[in-house]
């Protein structure tokens, strides 16, 4: 097998689940002609035609909301945010309609909204940043963030399959940076499992997106001082799994939670309410967490450095927790 | 490009029965109203009514225009489209007093109802979305080659949304199947139209979608199901949006909690004399289509199946608290 783009990933599984069922198709800006601002869809214009890859207006809000209709309907929209940031103008449609009309009228609603997230490429405020957390803190919706093309491939297929809404955060740093084979033809990954990608005894990263490769290159500076790493990327950010995290620190003990969102009410703040509240017993040192700080997210590269974490901010964060 | 006042010439041809079918409903619109207003004052309903007191014309006369397999997104003044597309009034009745025989069994309110086998998309508190999600609907119907149509309300207030524009625009740059209902009913809670438009007349937006706008008057019937039968037809031809103004007026308070002394008093002496319901009765009455006696037996039967949906919406059981947690997911 050939290897693959995390971005040739989400195309090819987008493509085949296309193929697979007439009923999906994909709405947003600059995706027919263009092929997408990234190229994510790219000749699906000439393969599935003008009524299933539609370039809309400029309006986050009429495409939510017209995937929301076309779904109830019975069709299975793929709207994309050309920028994940611009998710904010189509918020009430996502909050208010798509997450609540199967609890009050239990009208499913199966559409999938993604598009590129995160930083790293000095896209400055507002094409960068990493809006999960508003959605995770949404009953009603999915939330979904993979960090390996073999991920991005098998989530968008389940994603496509569920029955209800779901937001896939692309990372945009991955998009052509990482490259795999793909484990096999046509399977899915389970929304709502996380997976242990590095086993270890000493302490366990957290983490998901881009920061799990950022984590992997810590982990390797820290098995070289003796510390044994495991790492479980979330790959689902709502519903979380808390089985295999609360798994991982039992095996630990020490829980080093990293998100590349604006540290206030994270992902990874959920995280760590969990470990206080299930493993409190099983700790042997503080919940520590390596994100962002609470700013916009700033352009200029060594302002955009300083507000990243990294490897080296992982790291630092780990031998404190280590000490412990 | 506006519909003209030919309006009910070709497409108001309607029989006798039609014309009786669509005095029962607005009737029976007007009665559940009626009997949601004395629930309310008995401290029977759980939070507000919000009277559709006025609007019989509208919500009756655009759902009637349409074909069943047609799709509807009703506000929350539009008890009569409800009517017309068949929800049971009892359990009607039983959603607004927060029942568990209520469309929503009990995890929402007022008019927020909606059934997928009826093709009946239910309303959020936030207007103007349904517009977007109904431009959806219409967009379905296009790619599966269907000739089914979506229509969908918003009022005075509600055009002023962002909804509103990227929603009608959505629907006019794709051609989509969609009507747009606005229900000019004069005032959005306490402000009046003069406060949230410059235009006079909402139908001018149109223009600047590049769709076409009629305003009509909201009080008469005909004039409506004309005029939806119209836009339903060109939807049909694959001619895009309609935007269709109705001008009426709210004849009760935002809520019942609201005495809407806001209103100039005479405003609402002048809209009264144009009731659309018994306008509608007496041009039956005069044209010598329902004799009296059809009409006393109508009503009869209205106060008797009122009756009978409200007593049995009161007997219903509250939901169960477990109830509470179940349902966020179709599937989890």
């Amino acid at each position: 097998m050939t290897e693959v783009t995390y971005l040739e990933a989400i195309r090819q599984g987008m493509r085949e689940e296309m193929q697979r069922d007439e009923r999906v198709y994909i709405l947003g800006e600059d995706v027919a002609v263009y092929g997408g601002a990234f190229k994510v869809t790219a000749g699906f214009l000439d393969e599935f035609g003008a009524l299933r890859v539609i370039d809309t207006p400029l309006s986050e809000s009429a495409i939510v909301g017209a995937a929301i209709g076309s779904a109830l309907m019975g069709q299975r929209p793929i709207a994309e945010m050309q920028f994940m940031d611009f998710i904010a103008c189509g918020f009430d449609q996502i909050v208010n309609m798509a997450a609540k009309l199967h609890y009050r009228n239990r009208m499913a609603v199966p559409m999938v909204i993604r598009g590129p997230s995160g930083g790293g490429v000095h896209g400055g405020p507002f094409h960068s940043q990493n809006p999960e957390a508003w959605f995770v803190h949404t009953p009603g919706l999915k939330v979904v963030a993979p960090s390996t093309p073999a991920d991005a491939y098998g989530l968008i297929k389940a994603s496509i399959r569920d029955d209800d809404p779901v937001l896939y955060f692309e990372h945009k740093y991955l998009y052509r940076r990482l490259k795999e084979e793909l484990p096999g033809d046509d399977f899915t990954v389970p929304l709502g499992k996380a997976a242990v990608v590095q086993e270890g005894t000493d302490m366990t990263i957290f983490t998901y997106g881009w920061m799990v490769e950022q984590s992997r290159e810590a982990a390797k500076d820290l098995e070289a001082e003796g510390v044994s790493v495991e790492i479980v990327d979330l790959r689902t950010l709502l519903p979380l799994d808390k089985e295999t995290i609360l798994q991982s620190i039992e095996k630990t003990s020490k829980a080093l939670v990293v998100y590349e969102d604006t540290r206030t009410l994270g992902v990874g703040a959920e995280v760590s309410a969990i470990l206080a509240e299930e493993a409190f017993d099983l700790l042997d040192g503080p919940i520590m967490r390596v994100t962002a700080p609470d700013t916009p997210v700033p352009f200029s590269p060594p302002l955009e450095k300083a507000f990243l974490p990294n490897a080296e901010k992982i790291l630092a964060a780990a031998r404190q927790l280590a000490a412990y | 490009m506006a519909i003209e006042s030919e309006i009910g010439l070709e497409h108001a041809h309607l029989t006798v029965e039609q014309l009786l079918e669509i005095y029962r409903y607005m009737l029976l619109t007007r009665e559940v109203d009626n009997r949601l207003r004395s629930l309310y004052l008995q401290g029977k309903v759980v939070g507000g009514v919000y009277s559709q007191l006025g609007h019989e014309a509208i919500s009756v006369g655009t759902a009637y225009a349409l074909r069943p397999d047609d799709v509807i997104a009703p506000m929350h003044r539009d008890l009569g489209a409800h009517i017309v597309r068949g929800m049971e009034v009892g359990r009607i009745f039983a959603q607004i007093m927060g029942r568990a025989a209520g469309f929503s069994g009990g995890k929402d309110n007022a008019l927020h109802i909606g059934d997928q086998k009826r093709l009946i998309f239910p309303q959020i508190s936030m207007l103007g979305a349904s517009i977007p999600v109904s431009a959806g609907a219409a967009l379905a119907s296009r790619q599966r080659g269907e000739d089914r149509v979506a229509l969908t309300y918003i009022g005075d207030g509600g055009v002023n949304t962002g909804d509103f524009h990227e929603g009608l625009n959505f629907a006019a740059a794709l051609h989509l199947p969609l009507i747009l209902i606005v229900e000019n009913n004069q005032f959005a809670y306490s402000t009046p139209l003069s406060k949230q438009t410059a235009l006079e007349e909402i139908a001018q937006r149109a223009v600047g979608y590049g769709v076409p706008g009629a305003r009509i008057d909201g009080n008469d019937v005909r004039e409506v199901y004309a005029a939806t039968g119209e836009a339903a037809d060109r939807a049909r031809q694959g001619l895009g949006p309609t935007l269709i103004e109705c001008v009426t007026m709210r004849m009760r308070g935002h809520s019942e909690h609201d005495d809407a002394s806001y209103v100039p008093r005479e405003l609402l002496e002048e809209w009264r004399q144009k009731d659309p319901v018994e306008r509608f009765e007496r041009r039956l009455i005069e044209g010598g289509i329902m004799r009296s006696e059809i009409r006393d037996g109508v009503q009869r039967d209205i106060a008797r199946d009122v009756d009978e949906a409200a007593r049995w919406a009161e007997e219903q059981p509250l939901p169960d608290p477990a109830v509470a947690s179940e349902g966020v997911y179709r599937s989890y």
